[in-house]
């Protein structure tokens, strides 16, 4: 733009060119060396941190306080490292033994040497989704409640009560699960299967419905909610209240402003705090260790008893299972590991790129 | 110029007690009646078409039913009373609100069906005995937890000390240092928090029980504790530390301190008490994890009070073994001691609570005689 104004004035592209690689100040096109290369640029932002460059020398104490901070921080990209190294070390006779069908062999059976991870990753996201099936509409629901419709006298305590719901042990919603849900779990299942068993994850080819990926996944939802409101209802509270005035003002119902303004906004919020719960769910032990009955084999129907995941596979086998088998439990612990760490860091990122998540902790 | 000059604008008075002050969003007595007469039709509906026209049955079924038509029902009178987009944010409104209140209730429940599970089991000598001579058959009030409260208060707090400097100084790094790498190191602390907590415990056994022959100890369980408990302190501390003015800061630095002396005498005692929040609701978070330390801990019915050497017990580990006997007592023995564990969970989120309500800055009753005593002194 700049250069076409010059250029307007009567210079030839040529002179043009000859002025900016000997670096002349060309009016008001600055050219300024960085880097070594010849550079133009007419935006105040290049200029800016051209001026703003101030070399500071540093006192030795702030040198080793930068380096003990830096390595603190680098701790955790140690630590994270070294889990994958270690179990990618650890099972890597079993992966080797296995091959690629370890990626789509459907049967658990380590010692006839015939073992992938294909139906128990199916198994585990089953009870994965169950949970944020339920979790995730009632999350936001939770959410928007606590931001936008509860009194302004219980916001603060209900906000507590969720943080303090999250950091109730999964071990206590294990016990729950399986001596109260359970027990009145099963009648639910069985209504399902009886009027809506034409839909074939509600089908039943067995008579048993206790342990099953339902019950687990309702189990596990109860445990993803507060941690899903949390994030959701942070990132909600976060909504620029001039819009949201903006919208009541010009005649919105209250509905009508949630989803002009919040919704929107919240968006980026939604998506993490979900792909969090997923993360959650995935890795989820204890409590589903206690109330699934455990299979192997991949199956789709949901609320006949039976499922399992790879955590809590892990949890029940590792102790019992002979040497190699152990390995095949540590090859499924790093298929784990990769996916979680995935998903969450994936829904990381897209919280903090949103609009919404300049300051959201997750 | 007849012009009349008008007063500058009068000031804004009080309301006068004959004003009628005009409230926005009103939920009156209509709007109650209505919508319990919703609830009562669609109640008395429901059962006639749930229980005796349709073999339909089961009383969750029912109060789903019941929940559908209530929502249909309020939705067609508030739209006769009121036109459609007013029902809409009717509906809206009891949608979230009944939602919000049920998962408050239902979570609450939870913990009050251990209560309720838990207590009447409870003897003092769940605190001094341990499970060493208890047997699957003996009664549901002998022995106790002793063994397993020394080893989790151990593994916890090595867990603690392990992670309070690390977390904070990881903290400090991403708020204070920051740099290139301060982004993706927060991603990655993100995605840290969310290891599934029996992969910290797998990966501590295998890489010092199976590659450097360390056995089983609550050094190790701590280890793996910390793992799960560093990500969260990490996280807490890095919002405490971006609550500290800045100005404070840049005061400091203007008056000539290093980085260092910033940080140490501006930064981390402003924000002193959200760190001991941030380290409070890491504890909570590990105190009751139980995956971990089936690799790491292992279990132990005697007490071990040495954390480096030797199996060690820890109430939720204890709580799984005793459960996954098939007998009434062992049972009645993991509720009293899941019980036991709640109290721990609610009485540490409390204390974070209470010591977090303060702003930064707040200088409590014992830093301030401190204090006192520093400036007489000088």
């Amino acid at each position: 733009m700049r250069a076409l104004e010059v250029n307007a004035l009567g210079f030839t592209w040529r002179s043009l060119f000859c002025h900016i690689c000997r670096l002349e100040s060309l009016g008001p096109v600055v050219a300024t060396r960085m880097k070594g290369r010849n550079y133009v640029s007419s935006s105040v932002e290049d200029i800016r941190e051209e001026r703003l460059e101030i070399r500071v020398s540093r006192p030795p104490a702030d040198r080793v306080y930068r380096a003990v901070a830096r390595s603190a921080g680098a701790v955790t990209l140690v630590v994270m490292g070294l889990i994958f190294l270690f179990l990618l070390l650890r099972s890597w006779p079993a992966l080797r033994d296995a091959r690629w069908s370890f990626l789509t062999e459907s049967k658990w059976n380590p010692d006839a040497h015939q073992f992938g991870i294909f139906a128990l990753m199916i198994l585990t996201f089953e009870i994965a989704i169950v949970a944020l099936t339920i979790a995730v509409p009632v999350s936001i629901a939770t959410a928007l409640y606590i931001t936008e419709y509860a009194p302004r006298a219980v916001r603060r305590p209900l906000t507590s009560l969720v943080d303090l719901l999250a950091a109730v042990p999964s071990i206590v919603f294990g016990l729950w699960g399986r001596a109260y849900l359970e027990p009145r779990m099963v009648n639910l299942s069985k209504w399902l299967a009886r009027h809506l068993g034409f839909i074939p994850i509600f089908k039943v080819t067995t008579n048993t419905f206790a342990g099953s990926t339902f019950i687990a996944g309702v189990v596990v939802s109860l445990m993803v909610i507060p941690i899903c409101t949390a994030v959701i209802r942070e990132v909600f509270s976060q909504a620029p209240p001039g819009e949201k005035e903006g919208a009541l003002a010009l005649g919105g119902t209250r509905w009508g402003m949630i989803r002009a303004v919040v919704l929107p906004f919240g968006r980026g919020g939604i998506i993490g705090g979900s792909m969090l719960g997923l993360g959650r769910a995935l890795g989820e032990t204890i409590a589903v260790a206690l109330i699934i009955s455990p299979i192997t084999d991949k199956t789709i129907h949901i609320i006949q008893g039976g499922g399992n995941s790879i955590a809590a596979l892990i949890a029940n086998r590792f102790f019992e299972s002979s040497p190699f088998a152990q390995r095949a439990l540590m090859a499924a612990g790093l298929a784990l590991f990769v996916v979680t760490l995935l998903v969450n860091a994936g829904a990381s990122a897209i919280v903090s790129r949103s609009r919404s998540g300049a300051a959201t902790e997750i | 110029m007849s012009q009349t000059i008008t007063p500058p604008s009068a000031p804004p008075q009080a309301l006068q007690d004959d004003e009628i002050r005009v409230k926005i969003r009103r939920f009156d007595r209509a709007d109650a009646a209505a919508l319990g007469a919703c609830a009562l039709s669609a109640f008395c509906l429901d059962w006639l078409v749930y229980e005796r026209l349709t073999p339909l049955s089961g009383g969750l079924g029912f109060w789903i039913c019941w929940y559908a038509a209530f929502l249909l029902m309020y939705g067609f009178v508030a739209r006769e009373q009121r036109g459609p987009l007013a029902a809409k944010d009717r509906v809206a409104s009891v949608v979230m609100a009944s939602t919000g209140i049920v998962v408050v209730v239902a979570l609450s429940f939870v913990l009050g069906y251990v209560v309720f599970r838990g207590y009447h089991a409870l003897r003092t000598n769940f605190f001094t005995q341990t499970q060493e001579f208890t047997g699957p058959l003996s009664k549901a009030t002998d022995g106790g937890g002793a063994h397993a409260i020394i080893g989790t208060i151990e593994e916890v707090g090595l867990a603690t000390l392990i992670c309070v400097p690390l977390g904070v100084l990881s903290a400090v790094f991403l708020n204070e240092v920051g740099g290139r790498m301060a982004r993706p190191l927060r991603t990655l602390v993100d995605a840290m928090s969310a290891v599934p907590s029996i992969l910290a415990g797998l990966f501590i056994y295998v890489a010092l029980n199976l590659s450097l022959g360390l056995h089983f100890s609550g050094f190790l369980a701590a280890l793996a504790l910390s793992i799960l408990m560093l990500p969260t302190v990490t996280r807490a501390a890095e919002v405490v530390l971006r609550l500290v003015p800045g100005g404070l800061r840049e005061g400091a630095l203007a008056l000539g301190g290093t980085e260092w002396r910033v940080s140490r005498m501006v930064v981390l005692p402003t924000a002193r008490i959200g760190l001991v929040t941030a380290v409070i609701l890491g504890i909570a978070r590990v105190v009751g994890e139980t995956a971990p330390l089936i690799f790491t801990a292992f279990g132990n019915p005697k007490t071990n009070a040495n954390p480096f050497s030797g199996a060690q017990q820890a109430l939720p580990l204890m709580i799984w073994q005793l459960y996954k006997q098939p007998l009434a007592g062992p049972v009645q023995r993991a509720w009293t001691a899941a019980f036991v564990l709640v109290i721990i969970v609610l009485a540490l989120f409390l204390i974070a609570r209470v010591i977090g309500g303060r702003g930064p800055g707040h200088v409590g009753f014992v830093r301030r005689r401190l204090n006192d005593r520093r400036n007489r002194v000088q």
